[in-house]
């Protein structure tokens, strides 16, 4: 039957496809106390038997789609699956009188715990395929169903409660045509990587995995933030010549790409893209990116099983680089904690994770990691227009620290006869509304600021942006966050410095206006937000904007700068 | 009883690829196939017993195989062992 959900629309576009249910299933265990062990182990045997049916499906299906290569890891998974000591040890728990569950769960344990203790990064990937095998048979013995993404092999649109940048790792992108998710707001790692896929994204529907059922028909419309079920055919109809004006539009934009972005009144800006790998040049190009404002390396150690070498990080910023030539590269170094985690890294457990021990408090914990990230920026930095960011920056001495290590690490490059460039430059991101406040100390010392605008609103509102009950204070345009921002960019000019902002503000048409009247020389945004940017720039007027600022800035709620925005572009 | 003994020429060790095949060979043997390194021994037949030893490259490793298919499971790893360039 007919159904619509409504959510916040986060990625332009409409998609019309089945549902895929991404679910992240219960496998909590009980420890239960049994009376018939031969019945415990026919259970153990049954589960057994479903899965090792399940994977060789799994198994057929990846050499079909991706070849042999990707499909061996579920030989491996099936040799773990018909191991017989995991047998025997699981066989001799249930006989000691432990239901099926927990003797599975504490013998996979054991075998995990062993190989994480390994040193060797070979072992530690084999207890991730421990752990996903145990997953497997855990899910047949509680009857819940587990997705293998990883499978897809047709046009879907995902449904979840929340996409976490793991799970996103093993989507198939060819296939995946939006997201639906239930929780997340403009900000959620959903939304970005909608926008980075140009396919529609709507989060925050609340009831989407409530309604939605695997297969069901739907459409999506990522601008308004409507989610059809089994829509009618007339929908339908309506719906694709919806697609093809939105298709249309963008192929207008399309005269923008070569240009340069420039305002009525002939100011040159940078518009530069937000990218997460070397996969997203392409996107970048293809929207005409005049730089890169924001390369977020943390993807390099995502959805892998160790860090990433010093090598493969050089080669990865050697083809950004390469690939930008003189156009300016911002890269911003590890930025992990908070809401992003490694499997192979264990964080600890936090009261307020994005209060903790993330980002550039996480590298000085662990300077070897740091440093091995800096030595292969450095080694990179003759390939291009190297601009390297510290994230997360609330004081002098931090940065002090953090580019001292960058510095010592080049004198024993150097000393080794390896060439670094003389003209990249240092500088830090902006969220902490701490460094805010004192920009004018931190502007003599760094070469340059970008604003990351996502977290200092969170910061500075003191509101968590994933906490939907608190997400009316995540305010972009409320004038305590201008102020500090008018602040920043005022603090650096005077010392002669650039800023640039790599948060999702930079590409909102309703904040543009301001930003650009404040002086904010770069802007760095979802390579598919650039073409609406640089025809927005185009209609304004730097001049005109700079005259309104002073009255903007003595505005006293975000509904009161919005309107004028609104009322003068 | 029958008992082998190898040196690993693979540089990887027994891990891998290599400790795949092996464990894949003898699995289908009645037989009980063992593997001894420094004193420890694990079941041929268990991938994870035998990763778990940490058998690198240039260990001295013995094969034991007791059954009644016992000389063809041991002919069998020696197969493996030699096509595949495990040991020798």
């Amino acid at each position: 039957m007919k159904q619509t959900i409504t959510g916040i629309g986060v990625s332009d576009g409409i998609a019309i496809a089945k549902a895929y249910r991404l679910e992240t299933p219960d496998l909590t265990v009980e420890k239960l106390t049994i009376e018939q062990p031969e019945l415990e182990i026919a259970r153990f045997e049954a589960a057994k038997a479903e899965a090792a049916v399940e994977l060789e499906a799994i198994r057929a299906k990846a050499a079909e789609n991706f070849g042999e290569d990707k499909a061996a890891i579920f030989s491996a998974h099936l040799l773990v699956l018909n191991d017989p000591e995991l047998e025997s040890s699981v066989k001799g728990s249930i006989e000691q009188g432990v239901n099926a569950e927990f003797a599975l769960q504490q013998a996979a344990d054991t075998f995990t715990a062993m190989f994480e203790a390994m040193d060797n990064e070979y072992m530690r990937e084999r207890a991730a395929d421990v752990r996903d095998v145990t997953k497997r048979l855990l899910a047949k013995l509680l009857g819940v169903h587990v997705s293998d993404p990883s499978t897809i092999n047709e046009e879907v649109i995902i449904i979840a409660d929340d996409l976490t940048p793991s799970a996103t790792a093993q989507l198939n992108k060819q296939f995946v045509k939006g997201f639906v998710t239930d929780i997340g707001g403009r900000t959620s790692h959903s939304a970005i990587l909608g926008r980075m896929l140009e396919i529609p994204a709507v989060v925050g529907t609340k009831t989407a995995m409530a309604s939605i059922e695997q297969g069901t028909s739907l459409i999506v419309d990522g601008t308004d933030g409507t989610v059809l079920l089994e829509p009618t055919d007339e929908d339908t109809r309506a719906y694709e010549t919806k697609k093809v004006t939105f298709e249309q539009d963008k192929e207008l934009l399309k005269r923008f790409v070569s240009e340069s972005t420039v305002t009525s009144d002939g100011h040159h800006v940078e518009v530069g893209a937000n990218i997460a790998s070397t996969e997203d040049l392409p996107l970048a190009d293809k929207n005409g990116a005049e730089g890169v404002g924001l390369f977020r390396t943390e993807f390099l150690y995502m959805g892998k099983s160790d860090f990433p070498t010093e090598e493969e990080q050089y080669d990865a910023y050697k083809t950004v680089l390469t690939s930008m030539g003189e156009r300016p590269t911002v890269v911003r170094t590890l930025d992990i904690g908070g809401d992003k985690e490694l499997s192979y890294f264990s964080t600890p457990e936090e009261m307020n994770p994005f209060l903790g021990q993330r980002a550039i408090r996480l590298c000085f914990e662990h300077p070897e990691m740091f440093r091995t990230q800096l030595r292969a920026l450095l080694r990179a930095s003759v390939h291009g227009n190297l601009k390297i960011m510290f994230p997360m920056i609330a004081t002098l001495e931090e940065f002090r620290r953090a580019k001292g290590m960058l510095l010592e690490e080049q004198e024993k490059l150097q000393a080794k006869g390896i060439e670094v460039s003389d003209t990249y430059e240092v500088g830090m991101m902006l969220e902490i509304p701490a460094a805010a406040v004192i920009a004018d100390l931190f502007a003599k010392e760094v070469d340059f600021f970008s604003i990351g605008t996502n977290d200092l609103i969170q910061y500075t509102m003191a509101a968590d942006r994933m906490n939907e009950t608190v997400s009316y204070l995540y305010q972009p345009n409320h004038p305590s966050v201008l102020r500090l921002i008018h602040n920043v960019i005022q603090a650096a000019h005077k010392e002669g410095k650039w800023v640039g902002m790599c948060g999702e503000v930079a590409g909102d048409p309703l904040s543009i206006p301001v930003l650009l009247g404040m002086g904010l020389d770069e802007f760095s945004m979802s390579p598919s937000s650039i073409l609406k940017a640089r025809a927005q720039f185009a209609d304004l007027s730097k001049s005109e904007w700079e005259g309104y600022i002073p009255e903007i800035l003595q505005m006293e709620t975000s509904e009161k700068i919005i309107e004028f925005v609104q009322a003068h572009s | 009883m029958e008992k082998k003994t190898y040196t690993i020429t693979s540089s990887e060790g027994l891990h891998a690829r290599p400790c795949s095949m092996l464990v894949s060979a003898v699995t289908p043997f009645k037989s009980e196939v063992t593997i001894t390194y420094k004193e420890r021994t694990a079941n041929l037949k268990s991938i994870m017993g035998v990763m778990g030893m940490g058998i690198e490259s240039g260990a001295q490793v013995e094969i034991t195989a007791d059954g009644a298919d016992e000389s063809e499971a041991i002919a069998k790893v020696d197969d493996i062992m030699k096509k595949e360039s495990i040991g020798e």
